[in-house]
């Protein structure tokens, strides 16, 4: 297991887990977020890919209806 | 009809000539000019916003007069069209500029290229964050306000603004409207508010600070 910093709360994650299997995992819809790691966007295409590592600080925006 | 000196001498009687000056210098543009983007454009076309960028496809329709920034002799209308009319008629000097098509991906960089500050003021989750994501991959140093959660009556305290990335600022409660919770003027307008204000506080703090370097 490893800890990292998601939206200012500790949580627990497998190793290697990728930013889509932790938003799969949280039951989020990827068109409707937008994922910063460590200060950085993180592109659409790289959701697959991108593994979250110990002590990476990610913010998941998570888009609502209404406007 | 006031000549530009005269209103320029109203605004700076209210809010001082050295913050009307940044507001007076500042581009803003808004995406989507529903119940959110009619609302924060009027805020700040009464504040004197130099140049404001209206952008939305869709016209004014019956069902919007429940919340949207528009009269019944708009009915039909493009809102682009409907809202100018509305700024200047607030303060004609005013640099309006309008585009009435769809924002896509594709779309986004070209569009918003000018702007200072980009509100972003859709209804639809995908498109907040198709627009979200975009600036912020294609347009890094530009601000973003973006609106999120804003349905319903009461509770008027949890709409909140915060500092979500280095340049993007998210305005609203988080929940999603649905038919128990239904968008509704007067909490729409607290959202639409937020925003607004997010925005004259980064134009009048943060731009010209950055002019300043």
């Amino acid at each position: 297991m490893i800890q990292a910093k998601i939206n200012g709360q500790i949580v627990d994650l497998a190793e290697k887990t990728t930013i889509q299997q932790f938003l799969q995992a949280q039951n989020h819809k990827t068109d409707r977020v937008a994922v910063e790691l460590n200060g950085q966007i993180v592109p659409k295409s790289a959701y697959e890919q991108q593994e979250i590592k110990a002590e990476d600080t990610l913010e998941i925006v998570s888009f609502v209806g209404g406007g | 009809m006031p000549s530009q000196e005269e209103i320029y001498a109203a605004l700076c009687q209210r809010h001082g000539k050295a913050l009307q000056d940044k507001l007076q210098k500042a581009k803003i543009a808004i995406a989507g000019l529903g119940g959110l983007g009619s609302n924060i454009a009027i805020g700040l076309a009464r504040i004197g916003v130099g140049q404001l960028h209206l952008v939305d496809f869709d016209r004014v329709d019956l069902t919007n007069l429940n919340r949207q920034h528009y009269f019944i002799h708009h009915l039909g209308q493009y809102k682009t069209e409907a809202l100018k009319k509305q700024i200047l008629e607030i303060n004609p000097y005013i640099r309006v500029s309008t585009d009435c098509l769809k924002i896509t991906a594709s779309n986004v960089a070209t569009l918003f290229s000018d702007a200072d500050i980009i509100c972003e003021a859709f209804d639809v989750p995908e498109n907040k964050a198709m627009l979200a994501n975009t600036v912020l991959e294609q347009l890094p140093d530009k601000w973003l306000v973006s609106g999120n959660g804003m349905a319903g009556y009461g509770k008027s305290n949890l709409i909140q603004t915060k500092a979500i990335m280095s340049k993007f600022y998210l305005c609203g409660d988080n929940i999603s409207s649905n038919e128990a919770q239904p968008l509704m003027a007067p909490r729409v307008a607290i959202c639409a508010g937020h925003e607004a204000n997010m925005v004259a506080e980064l134009i009048i703090e943060h731009l010209g600070k950055e002019a300043e370097k």
